[in-house]
């Protein structure tokens, strides 16, 4: 099985430990600048889907659908190879960061909308009776209100893309996935398979497990209590 | 600009045309078959891990809930490397066929079994959440009028679970579709991989010699064109059907 049961191969792997935590490293990174990204992107274009104008929801509307409908992988093709042949490289990482960023900006976007526009109009007409301005109404009354229905869903945003870090790999990246293979593959290294994908997998499944089981807690627990106050209400 | 004519000519010869569009195919295929046969295994861990409660069967509840943990929070890629090595070839599969060859059909084949495994763990949490939709009292119903619990299942819960999560399937497809351009990262089959292909030889098609950014343009703006039009009439569908829904549900109250 390919170095499964071979205390060679784990030794190998263990011999380059470093080599891993190196991949790991990166990834984490472009995942945190990515997801930084994706909330700012998704933030403004969920307020200007909810903004009541028409050409700014339409623009948001565009966004949305140019991202969502074309594969990440090509996305990022699109912008490594315009960069590179513009003579604008700007290496591996960064142009990660912006593709993984912009693709789940859209997803985040989509999110946080369907957050905003659950909350009752109401609120957002009482508020500005009161005199609040638009950030104000926002800020005060309906973003603390939309919270809990926006963090679940964002949180398996997150684990979505953790695991999209893999994009890197078709263009020579750097992520936790391409340098697996890599090691698998190399000269001085090869062969190992088993050990070293149960090593990045274990690593991958290490990160997202936690986050995607927090998320669906989260979601049954608020369905749990919207039944509750349904019921309270009707009854 | 007369590097935009020479990017536009690579899409006028019909050999490129031809060559892009057989990667459609194979997309659309490969697609479709991965979102069925994840239905048919995701259909069976859903079950498994929602009713298999009690008893020794309780360890086929936790096989399937291992199973679709371990899919749902590791990428696609690491399962297609995995499966490019581990995952045993029939013969059939082993020689020329569809205009591939011997080599690609065996790649075609292990890249797209990683895909029905990855998207049966996805599917699996979507038939649970059709099978959780449907009321407890349909079961109580099924119970008093003599069914047998693999008779209600059948005849009662599956056809309302099924129905439920129509839209959500078709969102499956269009996710699918393309996460099938990960498979553009081992062999030469798909759109993706197709247009990266052509891509790289851009200079040769274009008849200047060399690669312009405008070549880039023109074909990855092709493809994004191409995966745009199937997608995004995949999500008009999808909201069309949830909007009848909405429409029907008063009506069903």
């Amino acid at each position: 099985m390919s170095g499964l049961f071979s205390a060679d191969a784990w030794r190998t792997v263990w011999t380059y430990r470093a080599t891993f935590l190196h991949g790991l490293g990166n990834t984490v990174e472009l995942a945190v600048v990515a997801l930084l990204l994706s909330l700012v992107l998704g933030m403004l274009f969920g307020l200007l889907s909810t903004s009541g104008k028409k050409p700014l929801a339409a623009l948001a509307r565009i966004y949305v659908e140019l991202i969502q409908n074309t594969p990440l992988l090509l996305q990022m093709c699109f912008l490594y190879y315009l960069l590179a042949f513009s003579g604008n490289s700007i290496g591996i990482l960064p142009t990660g960061m912006i593709a993984l960023g912009v693709y789940h900006g859209a997803y985040m976007s989509e999110v946080i909308r369907a957050g905003i526009q659950a909350v009752p109009k109401g609120q957002s007409e009482a508020a500005q009776a009161q005199g609040f301005g638009y950030l104000g109404r926002m800020y005060y009354i309906i973003l603390p209100q939309s919270i809990k229905m926006i963090l679940p869903p964002m949180v398996n945003q997150v684990v979505n893309l953790i695991k999209n870090t893999s994009c890197l790999y078709i263009v020579g990246g750097a992520d936790l996935i391409s340098v697996t293979y890599n090691f698998v593959t190399g000269s001085n290294t090869g062969g190992a398979y088993a050990p070293a994908y149960i090593v990045s997998g274990v690593l991958f499944f290490a990160i997202c497990f936690p986050l995607s089981t927090l998320a669906s807690i989260w979601e049954t627990s608020l369905k749990k209590r919207e039944a509750q106050t349904t019921t309270a209400a009707a009854g | 600009m007369n590097t935009w004519n020479a990017s536009f000519s690579i899409l006028q010869n019909p050999a490129v045309l031809g060559y892009l569009f057989k990667g459609v195919a194979f997309t659309l295929v490969i697609s479709v078959v991965a979102v069925l046969l994840g239905l048919v295994l995701g259909s069976v861990l859903a079950l498994a891990r929602n009713y298999c409660n009690r008893g020794p069967v309780r360890i086929l509840k936790w096989l399937s809930t291992a199973y679709i943990e371990l899919f749902r929070n590791t990428p696609l890629l690491l399962w297609i490397f995995i499966c490019m090595v581990f995952f045993p070839l029939p013969d059939f599969m082993s020689h020329k066929m569809l205009g591939l060859s011997s080599v690609e059909v065996k790649l075609m084949y292990k890249a797209a079994v990683a895909l029905i495994l990855f998207t049966s763990s996805v599917i699996a949490e979507i038939v649970r959440g059709g099978l959780n939709a449907v009321p407890q009292g349909q079961f109580e119903a099924g119970y008093s009028q003599g069914f047998s619990t693999v008779q209600i299942m059948i005849y009662i819960v599956l056809p309302q679970a099924y129905r439920n999560i129509i839209p959500t399937l078709l969102s499956q497809v269009i996710t699918t579709i393309k996460d099938s351009s990960y498979l553009a990262n081992v062999a030469v089959i798909e759109l993706m991989a197709r247009v990266k292909q052509i891509m790289s030889a851009a200079g040769q098609y274009n008849g200047l010699g060399v690669t312009n950014v405008t070549d880039v343009f023109v074909l990855f703006g092709f493809a994004c064109v191409i995966y745009f039009i199937i997608n995004f009439a995949l999500s008009c569908l999808v909201r069309s059907i949830q909007k009848r829904k909405l429409k029907m549900r008063p009506a069903a109250l």
